[in-house]
């Protein structure tokens, strides 16, 4: 019964314990799969059996089992502050560290009644597009052990695809909740900026990141994101209006009628003349999902939006930036790692050492990048343009979005590619988030859906849409998720995978 | 301590004109602090005010405190500045251990208000002082280097971090600078953070307590040959933290770049410490070499467009300034602007105004503050206003003089007693029997003795040489211990004298 559990849909699930199933069967169905296969998989950084237990018992005892998400359990993405659970945002500099908060995010789950699973291993502050960047190890696919997962939300990624967790938290800052999922064969959304709290998520790039819901399906997605969204005072950027009803935009789609949806498919994003580095599989993939929309009603044309060409340069200047500040606290003064500090070197050195020792690489070029970005005389060449970069995005968008309701491309280039292949080719890495990148830079929300295989990956359709206007996203995504699933006659995507499973154990 | 050479002060002025520049940064007295809802109480248990958001931990944002902004833009009417309709915050980049976020979140090309100005009066003539800017950002926390001679983080063993004063909002005061001063640009700078001070204080933004370090003064020097037509190079002295030190550290500057200039040297461009102690000046650190602050527009803070209904409003609602109080309160009180001038050096204008409010004409007010009472904040060596004694209890002393219950004299006894805690005027008069006597059977006995006593003078005074009665009053006088009044003992000894 328990491998079922680990198996099944969230609304499913939902069922389940309504109809009597215990918070403490449905956690412990998921410590025992995570005892099973994380051993392999290294998808979660922080695992606590005895406190998700006992959580669960407390909310089986409560009463509200089987109501909204009470009983459910969920993983969190390490970059979420948790009270009294260690939080590293993959880093060795936060080793350690027990915060005396919890981000916004975590709370109103814990609201809810969820019952938390575990932290899930992440690049190194969320930089990264593989997960190889965390300090403690790589994280693999369940769909290919010998491939990555997507990143910086990895962890998460592996632990739902791998039914570690029936869904997860990730946060997306330049795709890392869309290409993990895509990656991974998930469905993962990056919400419109400030439409949920970043307050508690160590931050990367405040003007970019955003967290999200990484999940089985469409419908599993919206619920979540229901249950973390929505205005916070504690966060200046929050937006303070009423969020649209998501679960219901899914139910809708998922009727399958898009009669009169009119859909952009992005030229620059994949499509004539930008075609490089594209794989056929993905371009095959993607092509046939726009098909699929066509043929429920959609109204289908292709859009040009020409400064998507720069994002890439304009997001390698303004995330580096931002980052640089962003962890100049982490000096070994009031938390985490500190290196040195034996009575025989200054203040200075003390920090300098800490930061040498506790940061990896790939944080440290990007400070580096973003340092000498922001310096005097090279601001306005470099964070500057970049701004001015970032308005030509929007206004793409803003042009596009007169004529179409939503854009599409593909989520990513390629499929999952093999652990170590671009580790030491940085602007390889970054190409991963090339289809990503826009939206982010926009602050537009854009959602991933699998929209099938390639060589037996996953590839993953990117659905954009204007600006508060999430629920367009999981509406066109649950119409092809739910024609795709019909297609193949199963009850999601990850099915595949579970089958595979089963026929490799 | 300084072994530096110095030129006279007045010989400075031969060869050079200085040029001087404040930036004064004020704590404001907002309950909570600037970005986060942590109280902003002085003198409580180190770090025990502290939160995720000032701390700064990993996650935490910052949520702006409207009181603190609204201050800030009153400040900038108060002092004439044109108030932006769009501002941002920007984070100032740099490693140091009492910033916890290593970065102090300020405002940098887009402040609240810009362009302003505040004359100031410095010996009758005005100096206007042009305000570059007034601008909003959060306080540091506070290091203690515990160990080595200095107090400062060099050669310290260990230092403490005391995180309670991180993120109480400060509003950054920045002038132009102020040429022209020439001999007087030591009191224009004090004169300036007197009267910068002294709006503050009529606003009600801050309690403006310098010993507290709620105001802290930066102040800018640099000199130029008498006729040249480029400025010199500055120094920036930080954290002055009175009104004299103010005006010891522009003295003290001008008499030292003298010196360096005068033997052929350049001035460094370079922040310097003050010495309360020897009033001198020492180099910190060198801001050639200093740190770029890679300053970029706040991320996590939303760009703030004050309505400018809203800003009209706040200006209409602006107290009475003090310039304008004096001058009206010049005009009452019948007085002539120097006079005025002393009053507000002696930091005497609210307790005049207070005293006369509690019932005291403005000439006994203005007499018992810049008089008897000045003198004894003189010996106790404090401020008028630290004296324990109420602008009410001055203004019932001065009654019971004119009520005769008491005299001058017997007024100095009563104010002993209420210095010394024994209650209120009346209270003391009556605790320690200090009214005045009538024409008692004690005062004619007294009246009696001294005619008996001094038997030369009396004669005289029959013989009709009037004025050698005061000796005879004396005498009264002295056998009652002051308490007589002199007018009715003359009229007494009169009487018994000339009449039969």
């Amino acid at each position: 019964m328990s491998s079922d559990l680990t198996a099944m849909n969230v609304d499913e699930l939902q069922a389940a314990l309504a109809d009597g199933t215990t918070s403490v069967d449905l956690t412990q169905a998921y410590l025992d799969r995570i005892d099973a296969a994380d051993g392999e998989l290294r998808a979660y950084l922080h695992v606590d059996p005895e406190a998700a237990l006992a959580r669960a018992a407390e909310i089986d005892a409560g009463g509200t089992r089987g109501t909204g998400l009470a009983g459910l359990p969920v993983a969190l993405k390490d970059v979420v502050v948790t009270e009294g659970v260690p939080t590293t945002s993959g880093s060795k500099i936060l080793e350690g560290w027990k915060p005396p908060y919890d981000a916004t995010v975590a709370a109103r789950l814990k609201a809810a009644g969820t019952v938390l699973l575990g932290k899930t291993n992440m690049d190194e502050f969320a930089m990264g597009s593989s997960t190889e960047n965390s300090a403690y190890g790589v994280t693999r696919n369940p769909w290919d052990l010998d491939r990555i997962p997507g990143g910086s939300s990895g962890g998460s990624s592996a632990a739902v695809a791998g039914g570690l967790a029936p869904w997860a938290i990730g946060t997306d800052t330049g795709g890392s909740i869309r290409q993990p999922a895509a990656l991974t064969g998930l469905v993962g959304h990056k919400p419109t900026y400030g439409s949920v709290s970043r307050y508690g998520l160590i931050a990367f790039s405040s003007s970019l990141d955003q967290a999200g819901p990484m999940a089985r399906t469409v419908l599993d997605a919206a619920l979540l994101h229901e249950a973390i969204g929505g205005h916070d005072p504690l966060d200046s950027t929050s937006i303070d209006a009423p969020q649209p009803v998501l679960a219901e935009a899914a139910r809708r789609g998922a009727g399958g009628d898009l009669a009169g949806l009119r859909v952009g498919v992005v030229r620059e994003l994949g499509g004539e003349g930008h075609t490089d580095g594209y794989e056929d599989g993905v371009l095959s993939g993607v092509g046939g999902a726009v098909s699929r929309l066509e043929a429920m009603g959609a109204d289908v044309r292709e859009i040009s939006c020409p400064a998507f060409d720069l994002a890439l340069a304009a997001y390698y200047l303004i995330a580096p930036s931002e980052a640089s500040s962003n962890l100049a606290r982490f000096d070994g003064v009031r938390y985490g790692l500190r290196i040195g500090d034996d009575g025989s070197r200054d203040l200075d050195e003390v920090m300098a050492l800490t930061r040498e020792q506790g940061f990896g690489p790939e944080v440290k070029r990007r400070i580096i990048l973003g340092t000498y970005a922001l310096s005097s005389g090279y601001y306005d060449a470099y964070y500057g343009q970049a701004q001015k970069v970032r308005t030509l995005i929007s206004r793409d968008f803003s042009a596009a979005f007169e004529g179409v309701d939503v854009l599409v491309s593909p989520t990513t280039p390629t499929v999952a590619f093999p652990i170590g292949a671009r580790v030491d080719d940085p602007i390889a890495m970054y190409a991963a988030d090339l289809c990503t990148l826009p939206a982010s830079l926009a602050g537009v929300p854009a959602i991933s859906v699998p929209c099938g295989l390639s060589e037996g990956l996953p590839v993953g359709f990117q659905i954009m849409a204007p600006a508060l206007a999430d629920d367009r996203c999981y509406r066109v995504a649950a119409a092809l998720e739910a024609a795709l699933t019909a297609d193949r006659g199963d009850r999601g995507f990850l099915d595949q995978l579970a089958t595979r499973r089963g026929s490799a154990a | 301590m300084s072994t530096d050479k110095l030129v006279d002060f007045d010989e400075v002025l031969t060869r050079y004109e200085p040029v001087i520049g404040l930036e004064t940064h004020v704590e404001l007295g907002t309950v909570s602090k600037m970005f986060c809802g942590c109280s902003t109480t002085f003198g409580a248990e180190p770090n025990t005010q502290t939160c995720p958001v000032c701390l700064g931990l990993p996650g935490s944002l910052p949520a702006a405190n409207a009181v603190a902004i609204e201050s800030a833009i009153r400040i900038g009417l108060a002092l004439g500045c044109r108030i932006a309709t769009w501002s941002r915050f920007s984070r100032k980049n740099y490693f140091y251990p009492d910033i916890p976020k290593g970065f102090q979140t300020t405002q940098y090309d887009e402040p609240f208000s810009t362009a302003g100005h505040l004359d100031v009066e410095v010996d009758g003539e005005t100096y206007r002082v042009e305000i570059e800017r007034v601008h909003l950002e959060e306080d540091t926390g506070k290091n203690l280097h515990v160990g080595g001679a200095t107090g400062r983080i060099h050669g310290a063993d260990h230092s403490l971090i005391d995180y309670n004063r991180a993120g109480i909002p400060l509003v950054e005061i920045v002038t132009r600078p102020i040429p022209g001063a020439g001999a007087k640009a030591p009191e224009v700078a004090k004169a300036y953070v007197a009267e910068l001070r002294e709006i503050l204080l009529a606003l009600g933004v801050s309690e403006v307590k310098m010993e507290q370090g709620n105001l802290r003064c930066d102040v800018n020097v640099s000199l130029a040959p008498i006729g040249s037509l480029e400025w010199g190079t500055r120094t920036e002295t930080k954290n002055v933290n009175s009104l004299r030190s103010v005006e010891r550290a522009v003295r003290f500057e001008m008499r030292r770049q003298a010196a360096v200039l005068d033997d052929g040297g350049r001035i460094v461009q370079e922040t310097r410490h003050f010495h309360e102690d020897t009033g001198s000046t020492s180099p910190g650190r060198s801001k050639e070499e200093a740190t770029d602050y890679r300053y970029f527009p706040e991320p996590d803070l939303v760009p703030i467009a004050p309505d400018e209904e809203w800003v009209e409003k706040l200006a209409a609602a602006l107290p009475e300034l003090p310039a304008a109080r004096r001058t009206r309160l010049s005009e009452e009180w019948g007085i002539a602007p120097t006079e005025m001038a002393w009053l507000v050096n002696a930091g005497a204008v609210e307790l005049v105004s207070d005293t006369v409010a509690a019932g005291a004409t403005p000439a006994d007010a203005r007499k018992w503050w810049l008089g008897e009472l000045a003198r004894r904040a003189n010996d106790a060596n404090v401020e008028l206003a630290e004296l324990a004694v109420t602008p009410a209890q001055v203004a019932e002393l001065v009654a019971l003089v004119g009520a005769g219950t008491i005299n001058d004299q017997l007024a100095r006894q009563t104010l002993d007693g209420v210095l010394a805690g024994e209650g209120s005027p009346t209270e003391v008069v009556a605790s320690r029997g200090l009214a005045v006597m009538g024409e008692s059977d004690e005062l004619v006995a007294a009246v009696d003795a001294a005619i008996e006593g001094n038997p030369d003078v009396a004669e005289k005074v029959r013989g009709g040489k009037v004025q050698a009665i005061g000796a005879l009053v004396g005498a009264v006088m002295k056998t009652t211990r002051g308490k007589a009044d002199a007018a009715t003992v003359k009229r007494m000894l009169e009487a018994r004298l000339t009449a039969g």
